[in-house]
């Protein structure tokens, strides 16, 4: 489980606080108008960014000092979610060894990974020869491996065109569901949230608020998602 | 890095103190320096003018290949070059044979005016690539409403042009004037005797023919001076670094369409293209027929110099890596510092200072090599970052947050990520360190013994014991080594190497 404990996250000038609690293996929407602070509410999280007051705990521990790669967190970025001079086994196999000694078991698991979001074959092949969706997908095939318990996604999706995304969000809670982790997304369409979350953050003004069921917020939205909702 | 800066410039200064002053040779090298060096910096940034600009406006076929080869007199050994001046404007060169047909006297090219002559040679081309990079940065949309104005020709120059070069030209000169300054091959080759040697010469002379160590260590201490307080003024003034990146970006031109404006333009154009090409062509003609029967110590003195040249490459890497990484971490703004303290020292004052301090343990000309190959590093270092620096940052803001989110951090990412990406501009900065240790004729002739001998002092021996033919075929093959390693390190930087 993971905890916010009033904490503040400082980007910049800007500070998010937070004070609130994400039980396991749930599907979130991180919501709320531009600049409001969902990016730095997601990259506080995965330790981007510094908290400067309070504490972020997991199942009791307080992780707020943890550098980004000993947390149980998994990220998908907007973009370069790949390095785009490895193959695509390499991408993959990172998320099972950062330095990338991979025994023979952990490459059957790469190849596996790579058939299971539909990239059977496509091993050696570099990112720069493939397509958005395709990309996207062996970024999911690493998350898949590094199993990590918290997935956090800054709108890993948002330049792929509208029937892709809505492929990508289905596979993507399909692996959370077989992994058992706990989803925080941030969404920028209403349809994507209501799509495959069944929770819901919103950050307006500075603050993130506790978490109530997504189909509430978006039906009956408070006046300040209202105006960016534009409904 | 730092210490052996420091510690050479100690060992300078802790003997410098013992020395009795300046005297009047001392006077006259300091203001033949001062001399040269603004007459040098004066013509190149004035004849770079015209040519830039005729660059700028006109598209024609070669034009990139034009550009590209203003970059050549960067690895360019100075020694090669100096030869083939002679060749060409030297007492039995062609332009004294073609006096000689209409019975004019032959012209000379010993003196002032030579080593004004071949420091123009190898920074005009830098003074126009920094110029052209001032034309194409003024935006196309400018030139566009210029032409819907009418704007042509003279008022082009001083609406749209002028206030550019203002800007742009006094970094320029600047940049030249510093190195100008630490010249001290041209010199040695062109100049000397009391009306023509530089400080940087001077040095050598107390040093080689006195042995005045007292004396060399004053000359030096002011010779870091000068660099220092040159080099100050040029980082301040100066911006963009004139690789030629993205020079030869085509930019539509509206204006000079008259006959004159083109003729103007071709006359600098074929002027500068003769001036900078001719004396290599010269080198080769005149090279080509001794290549075959070549004395041997010519052989072994290239062989020597390959080993150099390895040597100090390896030697930038080792320092330039380790250096690159912690300034695009952002741990590293004294390490930045450090860098550019290799601009600052001149080679010959490490070397000085690496002379005396080595001196009282061993026989300096023992390292003679090894120290060559090391300062040859050390003057290559700022050159290095340049090219690293900007490219590891960019790796690290694009693809840093990855690598931590996978626990990358450290070793994994460096040897995965960053190493693999900047392997094209560890291939260039390779290859200039490499070429330019190649032909480096400086701190090797502080410490050589009769016996050893880079290609470039090899070369100098022979033109000294008037072996010209000799020495232009070793001209032409030293030309071919440093143009050949550069080429082979920066092509295996650019193999396999994705985006």
């Amino acid at each position: 489980m993971l905890k916010l404990e009033s904490a503040t996250i400082r980007n910049g000038s800007f500070t998010l606080t937070a004070d609130l609690t994400v039980p396991d293996s749930t599907t979130i929407a991180v919501i709320g108008p531009s600049g409001a602070g969902k990016s730095t509410l997601i990259e506080g999280i995965a330790g981007f960014l510094p908290v400067t007051q309070g504490r972020i705990t997991w199942d009791g521990t307080d992780i707020t000092g943890h550098p980004p790669g000993s947390r149980p967190v998994a990220m998908l970025f907007q973009e370069d979610n790949l390095f785009p001079h490895l193959t695509l086994a390499q991408n993959v196999g990172l998320g099972l060894s950062p330095n990338l000694r991979l025994s023979q078991g952990d490459k059957t698991r790469v190849t596996a990974a790579l058939e299971r979001v539909g990239l059977a074959g496509m091993d050696t092949r570099k990112p720069g020869e493939l397509s958005g969706g395709q990309r996207s997908r062996a970024a999911l095939a690493r998350v898949m491996l590094q199993d990590k318990p918290l997935l956090l996604l800054d709108e890993p999706f948002a330049a792929l065109g509208p029937a892709l995304r809505m492929e990508m969000l289905d596979l993507l809670a399909e692996i959370a569901g077989e992994t058992g982790a706990t989803l925080l997304m941030i969404s920028h369409a209403p349809e994507d949230a209501r799509r495959i979350t069944t929770q819901a953050i919103l950050v307006a003004n500075g603050t993130a608020h506790a978490l109530q069921p997504t189909a509430d917020l978006l039906d009956d939205p408070p006046p300040v998602l209202r105006d960016y909702l534009g409904s | 890095m730092a210490a052996l800066i420091f510690g050479a410039l100690l060992a300078v200064a802790l003997r410098a103190e013992t020395g009795r002053g300046f005297n009047a040779a001392d006077w006259a090298a300091l203001r033949f320096t001062l001399v040269q060096a603004t007459l040098s910096a004066l013509f190149s940034v004035l004849l770079a003018i015209p040519v830039a600009r005729a660059l700028a406006r006109r598209r024609f076929r070669g034009r990139s290949l034009l550009i590209a080869l203003l970059g050549a007199p960067f690895i360019l050994p100075v020694i090669v070059a100096v030869l083939g001046l002679i060749e060409v404007f030297g007492r039995g060169g062609w332009v004294s044979a073609a006096l000689g047909t209409l019975g004019l006297p032959p012209v000379q090219i010993y003196g002032l005016h030579g080593v004004v002559l071949a420091h123009v040679f190898f920074n005009l081309p830098l003074a126009t690539r920094l110029v052209l990079q001032g034309w194409q940065e003024i935006p196309a949309e400018r030139f566009r409403l210029a032409a819907l104005l009418g704007i042509d020709g003279w008022s082009m120059f001083r609406v749209i042009e002028l206030p550019m070069l203002l800007r742009l030209v006094p970094g320029a000169f600047t940049v030249i004037f510093a190195i100008c300054l630490t010249s001290f091959a041209v010199a040695l080759t062109l100049g000397g005797g009391p009306r023509a040697t530089t400080i940087e010469l001077a040095i050598y002379q107390a040093f080689r023919f006195d042995f005045d160590l007292g004396r060399a260590a004053l000359l030096s201490a002011v010779q870091l001076g000068l660099t220092v307080f040159a080099g100050g003024i040029a980082l301040w003034l100066a911006r963009g670094e004139g690789f030629g990146s993205g020079l030869d970006r085509g930019l539509r031109r509206f204006d000079g369409k008259t006959t004159t404006a083109r003729c103007i333009d071709a006359l600098f154009i074929g002027v500068a293209a003769v001036f900078l090409l001719v004396p290599l062509m010269a080198i080769a003609l005149s090279g080509l027929p001794g290549f075959a029967d070549m004395p041997g110590q010519v052989w072994t003195a290239a062989l020597t110099s390959l080993w150099v040249a390895a040597l100090s490459t390896v030697l930038l890497l080792c320092m330039a890596l380790p250096m690159t990484t912690a300034i695009a971490t952002e741990r590293g703004r004294m390490v930045e510092i450090a860098g550019l303290l290799g601009l600052a020292a001149s080679p010959l004052v490490i070397g000085t200072g690496l002379f005396i301090a080595i001196r009282p343990y061993a026989n300096p000309q023992a390292f003679a090599l090894p120290v060559t190959a090391l300062v040859n590093a050390i003057t290559v270092l700022p050159f290095a970052l340049r090219i690293l620096v900007p490219r590891a940052r960019d790796i690290v803001a694009r693809q840093g947050r990855l690598g931590l989110s996978l626990g990358m951090a450290g070793l994994p990412f460096l040897r995965h990520v960053l190493l693999p990406r900047l392997r094209p501009q560890i291939g260039f900065a390779a290859g200039l360190a490499a070429a330019l240790s190649m032909g480096d004729l400086g701190v090797i002739t502080l410490f050589a013994d009769p016996d050893v001998a880079t290609l470039p002092l090899q070369i100098y021996r022979l033109m000294g014991s008037y072996q010209m033919e000799a020495a232009a075929a070793a001209s032409f093959l030293l030309l071919i080594l440093s143009f050949g390693v550069f080429w082979l390190l920066d092509r295996g930087g650019h193999r396999h190497a994705e985006t």
